[in-house]
């Protein structure tokens, strides 16, 4: 028995890391300084599969056209202008006259139509390529050394929006290699730091005519430990943490109140839901109550979600109403209200549907005490609140629920292989504005379908019902008949409660007052997505 | 003064001992009743030690905690004294492969990453497990898992004392090995056994709140030493509620009161046996 040991030893190692922080060389006057939470797995912009990673890959990349994220509209970026064609199967781009790699190497529409076929390339296996993949051929044609055509045999909705996350590589990568964006990656010291270093061929100038991006340098430090990021910005040492907990918020609230920056709920959300595949793991009858439209419905009215957003999260989220966030507002269907908490409805719903409660305990029909598991991984302390929360409201109307805080990967192990469980609760982290992205977990054949993956056809009409509306939103060009498909899923899903919807998070951020020009939004990357114009007092 | 030291560490240990037999009268609130109105309270008349994250009772939940690491820590010191007991008679007072197939048995059990064990361990257990049968697993394990050190000292002792004159006279005289190991060895095996029990408590307190610390120990809503010293992590909590600090104060008042039985009774029984 030596953990006591190992746990002496982990509090050694963080003082030593508090105190060699302490140590670390000044920053340079124009010099962005924050933390990432671990080595970027790569530099390669198209083998991006990290959020490290695609942090640098967003700081120095350089892509055809960027979305605005305050105004949500396209603007250009390498590619002066665009035009989409052939009912939207054909997207055509003309880029700037002039314009270089950091190495100084031109670059041309040779280049764009190179990534892009890299890309798209199934050998590659390109993250950044998934979302350009299309069923039919893809034809990739360069027009002339500044315009190249992509042209997709079917219509590909939301082509144009798609280019925001590919960054045009040069032919000859490096260990570092070169890039279009506003800055370089110049050196890395692996579980140390990552320095970017301004791109001096950068394209893009100010109204005044001033080169940018107005800073220098980016030094990104390596620092898994989030309690040691937080001292450092409170120290002065770095100019802004990206993502807080709401514990860590309130510490910044109380320390240093000027830098605490609340944005409003964030995309994240957080949820649970009952495992309705035909698992071993699952007796049947309770495979007939995780069924039940009426089961769900009321443990979800038995949820209290302003207490968990109140208690757990410390008033730093929002109760959720449903498949997306309201902050992400174009998607959003504002017809949707979050579930009123109400355990007497709830109890007259489960009594319509046979459920007695009798001396606290509720039974079912058969007489078998409503009792289940509850899984999510250990260490998220937020999360473990919220299921003890959970536990406390299900069992003002009966329910028994059985906490089990396993490790992540076990996790994952049980919920996408094995179906080893009975009810999980866990959290998307959201990325991406697009709904397309959420393709692999509405389908009902999706490998990440939660409560039944890889169904061979959808087990009831409603997810045929949702099948056929991912599958109209997935190839619709207009964006509108798109958001009206998207609507109709939300609503679908917030009256079945397949996944049952509890808080979206907040999203909480620390901001030094010295640095100027941030407009911070809720889309990644929420602080830097306008890192060009940012600048240091 | 070492006997009243000891004095001392004896009334402490009956007082926390009672307190955790007894919590069901003393605490005012059951240790899972959330007061969402009031959370992370301080102390107060209503919350002695204020209340934790979700609004519950730290008062309350420390003396279940208690009940909890202190019953069932030395329960499983005892299984593993046992268990040690057991294999070291057993290879001591047979023929010496005996004892060198124990010594392999002992070095297996030293050499593996129990760790990993508990961690796969949970991930097989049932899920719908009970938290009181979930805590009764990992005592039970951990008993189980610490004989190895307390085996190495047995049998060294028995080693020791199988070579003694008087004891050779004994086996020449035709007494069997049952009444050998009652009337010679286990009274100088006695004291040992005492100062090993004495030993593994703490270490099993201190690795339930290893285990708590990395979500593996007592499952909510039941508190334990482990869990809420889980809340250390965050040490900038303190400064709002010192109570945070309250079963950290209380497992070192039990550590130091059990090594102040420890050292001076170890040497008394020792003496006795000599005599």
């Amino acid at each position: 028995m030596r953990w006591t040991a190992v746990f002496c030893g982990a509090g050694v190692l963080t003082l030593a890391a508090l105190f060699s922080a302490g140590l670390s060389a000044a920053a340079a006057p124009h010099e962005l300084r924050f933390c990432l939470n671990g080595d970027p797995k790569t530099f390669d912009a198209l083998h991006v599969s990290d959020d490290n990673s695609e942090l640098v890959r967003f700081l120095t990349g350089g892509v055809l056209l960027r979305i605005n994220r305050v105004t949500d509209q396209l603007q250009p970026e390498l590619a002066e202008s665009w035009k989409l064609s052939e009912g939207g199967r054909a997207i055509t781009f003309h880029l700037r006259s002039g314009l270089k790699f950091s190495d100084g190497s031109p670059l041309n529409a040779e280049d764009v139509a190179r990534t892009l076929k890299t890309a798209l390339d199934p050998k590659q296996a390109s993250p950044a390529g998934d979302t350009f993949r299309s069923t039919g051929n893809t034809e990739v044609r360069v027009d002339s050394p500044l315009d190249v055509t992509i042209r997709y045999s079917q219509p590909k909705p939301g082509i144009d929006r798609l280019f925001d996350t590919l960054s045009i590589v040069p032919e000859k990568a490096g260990k570092l290699p070169a890039s279009a964006g506003p800055f370089f990656v110049s050196e890395y010291r692996p579980g140390d730091y990552v320095q970017l270093t301004r791109n001096p061929h950068y394209w893009k100038h100010d109204a005044a005519g001033k080169p940018m991006p107005y800073l220098d340098s980016i030094r990104l430090d390596i620092q898994p430990n989030r309690e040691i990021e937080v001292t450092r910005f409170l120290r002065g040492e770095t100019h802004l943490v990206n993502k807080l907990t709401p514990e860590a918020f309130d510490r910044i609230v109380r320390e240093k109140p000027a830098a605490a920056r609340s944005l409003g709920a964030s995309l994240d959300s957080e949820f649970l839901w009952f495992n309705q595949s035909p698992s071993p793991a699952v007796p049947e009858w309770k495979r007939k109550w995780f069924t039940s439209v009426a089961f769900r419905r009321a443990v979800s009215a038995s949820i209290h979600r302003d207490d968990i957003a109140r208690v757990v999260f410390r008033s730093h989220a929002h109760p959720a109403a449903g498949v997306i966030s309201p902050a992400n507002r174009f998607w959003f269907n504002a017809s949707l209200k979050e579930l009123p908490f109400d355990p007497q409805s709830a109890l007259r719903g489960l009594a319509a549907e046979g459920f007695v409660l009798k001396d606290g305990t509720l039974r079912d029909r058969d007489g078998h005490a409503v009792e289940f598991s509850l899984i999510t991984n250990s260490g998220n302390r937020a999360r473990e609140a919220t299921a003890t929360v959970i536990q406390d409201d299900l069992r003002k109307i009966g329910i028994q629920v059985n906490i089990v805080t396993i490790d992540f990967s076990s996790l994952i192990e049980r919920i996408a292989k094995t179906s080893q469980y009975e009810a999980c609760l866990l959290g998307f982290v959201n990325v991406a504005i697009d709904p397309m992205e959420q393709m692999n977990i509405w389908l009902s054949s999706g490998e990440q379908h939660p409560w039944w993956p890889l169904q061979k056809k959808p087990a009831t009409t409603w997810e045929a019902q949702i099948d056929q509306l991912e599958l109209r939103q997935a190839s619709e060009p207009s964006r509108t008949l798109r958001k009206k498909a998207v609507d109709e899923l939300q609503r679908i899903v917030a009256e079945q409660e397949p996944i049952v919807y509890l808080v979206n998070p907040d999203y909480l951020t620390a901001i030094s007052p010295s640095l100027r020009g941030v407009q911070p939004v809720t889309a990644p990357p929420q602080i830097l997505w306008n890192i060009e114009y940012l600048t240091l007092e | 003064m070492r006997r009243a030291l000891r004095r001392a560490a004896a009334c402490v240990l009956i007082l926390v001992g009672l307190c955790a037999l007894l919590a069901t009268a003393i605490a005012p609130y059951d240790y899972s009743r959330q007061f969402r109105e009031t959370p992370n309270a301080p102390a107060s008349h209503r919350f002695p030690m204020g209340t934790d994250d979700l609004g519950r009772d730290r008062f309350s939940r420390l003396l279940y905690a208690t009940r909890v690491s202190v019953v069932l820590a030395p329960a499983a010191a005892l299984v593993s004294i046992l268990i040690a007991l057991f294999f070291s008679a057993a290879a001591g007072l047979r023929k010496q492969w005996a004892n060198q197939a124990l010594s392999g048995i002992t070095t297996l059990s030293l050499s593996l990453p129990w760790m990993f064990l508990f961690i796969i361990l949970r991930a097989v257990l049932p899920l719908n497990t009970r938290p009181l049968a979930s805590i009764l697993v990992t005592f039970g394990l951990m008993g189980v898992a610490g004989w190895g050190w307390p085996a190495r000292i047995f049998t060294a002792s028995i080693s020791q004392v199988m070579h003694s004159g008087w004891l050779l006279q004994a086996r020449a005289a035709g007494i069997s090995p049952w009444r050998i190991a009652c009337i010679q060895i286990w009274p100088h095996l006695r004291a040992i056994a005492i100062a090993q029990f004495r030993v593994l408590i703490p270490a099993y307190i201190l690795s339930e709140a290893s285990l708590g610390l990395l979500g593996l120990g007592v499952a909510e809503p039941l508190p334990s030493w482990g869990n809420l010293l889980a809340e250390l992590q965050h040490p900038d909590r303190i400064h709002d509620n010192p109570w945070i600090l309250a079963p950290l104060a209380l497992l070192m008042l039990v550590m130091i009161s059990l090594e102040s039985l420890h050292p001076t009774t170890f040497l008394h029984t020792t003496r006795e046996v000599a005599v």
